[in-house]
């Protein structure tokens, strides 16, 4: 597992510890079943309060990320395979959302917006 | 959740200075930044936990003990820093701790020498011959080994280097991983509570300001920057602590989402630090 912390992000700490675990979920290099550290030890590590780690977990925990044991972890949950592919879906299309959004600012039409997005398409394969 | 440490209504009267009717708990298992100006009456409050002066009233409980009623049991469960340790002066450092170890019942001794190494400290000298600085590190060091429930730490980092408050600060949240213990620390370096604290509770003239979560403090706080238009009456109820300079104010309010509903692009709306807040909040009036 690896987290990140910056500290001139304007995004809560908690926040961004939950979203950099979700996206190891899945992209699969946290596999189901593999254990977390516990959210002293993470603290530890990361050197922030324990009630942040908590609040990061608490969150994974409710969107079905984690599982807790009690006395003995926190696991990564077994996910469904439909769900997370829908979770998955959900990403890309927030990031559009957020890129058509700031072309429809920039007044930037559909059929600019469609070249750009091939051009990126096919510069990355 | 038992708590570390439960004060209602303590008070302390000095000639010139009340500490007026505190209450504030700090949560077993958590670490509590204790933060003010000086003379604001945190090592006051400490000395009221440790009793070693007496209180006009209020209740102080420590572990679910009465500090008094029980004091010797509370006091062999804490492991307490002063902000200027002082020992008898002409005896060396290792004398001082075989007289120390003895009232623990859990002393380590291969941890304080081990500490000790880590540390540097001259076993051989006299007290009085340490730098303050290395005072403080021989006092941490007892602290540290007789495996406290709780820490009580005034000022820990004064006088010591940066490098060296990491490391401590370092070595109290690895003793956090057993959540039975708990820390209060003092400090009006508040950078050392930026990252590690749980809780911080923020005294002012004798008064707590707040005693609130950090990530509350940082979620909901903030401090907005922008021209004197901000000293219209109309805001005032949003502001905390107000700053005026030559060339705009800063204002401290605890309800970000509030001013970034109020004020337009005009302003800069900021999150805080905790030095920030300490201040602004000691320099403008009290206006909510």
């Amino acid at each position: 597992m690896k987290v990140l912390i910056s500290n001139s992000s304007p995004d809560p700490i908690y926040e961004q510890i939950s979203r950099q675990i979700k996206a190891q979920i899945i992209s699969s290099d946290l596999a189901e079943g593999e254990a977390l550290p516990s959210i002293r030890k993470l603290a530890q590590e990361l050197q922030i309060s324990v009630i942040t780690t908590k609040r990061a977990y608490d969150e994974l925990e409710r969107e079905g990320f984690i599982n807790t044991v009690s006395g003995k972890g926190t696991y990564v949950a077994v996910q469904n395979q439909e769900l997370l592919k829908e979770k998955k879906m959900k990403i890309v299309e927030e990031k559009l959302a957020e890129a058509v959004s700031e072309a429809r600012i920039l007044g930037i039409g559909v059929e600019q917006l469609k070249e750009m997005l091939l051009l990126l398409y096919k510069e990355d394969e | 959740m038992e708590n570390a440490i439960q004060i209602k209504g303590l008070r302390k009267e000095y000639k010139g200075f009340t500490l007026k009717d505190v209450s504030f708990s700090l949560p077993q298992g958590y670490i509590m930044g204790l933060v003010g100006p000086n003379g604001a009456g945190k090592t006051t409050i400490i000395k009221l936990i440790m009793n070693l002066v007496r209180r006009k009233a209020g209740e102080i409980t420590v572990l679910g003990k009465d500090n008094i009623g029980d004091e010797a049991e509370v006091k062999s469960r804490i492991g307490f820093v002063h902000e200027a340790p002082s020992f008898y002066d002409d005896a060396p450092l290792k004398d001082i701790k075989a007289a120390v170890a003895h009232f623990y019942k859990r002393w380590d001794d291969k941890l304080f020498l081990a500490l000790a190494g880590e540390f540097g400290l001259p076993l051989d000298k006299k007290f009085k011959k340490l730098s303050h600085g290395m005072k403080m590190k021989f006092s941490i060091a007892l602290a540290l080994s007789h495996d406290a429930d709780l820490l009580i730490l005034d000022e820990p980092t004064s006088g010591l280097d940066p490098v060296f408050r990491r490391e401590l600060l370092e070595r109290l949240s690895g003793l956090m991983q057993d959540e039975r213990k708990s820390i209060l620390f003092s400090t009006h370096i508040t950078s050392d509570l930026e990252r590690t604290a749980d809780y911080i509770t923020f005294i002012h003239d004798g008064e707590i300001v707040f005693s609130l979560p950090k990530d509350d403090i940082k979620e909901k706080w903030g401090i907005v920057k922008g021209s004197r238009a901000l000293l219209e009456a109309q805001y005032r109820r949003l502001f905390r602590g107000i700053r005026e300079t030559s060339v705009g104010v800063e204002a401290l309010t605890s309800d970000i989402q509030e001013a970034r509903r109020t004020f337009d692009s005009d302003v800069v709306i900021e999150r805080p630090s905790i030095e920030e807040i300490m201040v602004l909040m000691d320099k403008g009036e009290h206006y909510a």
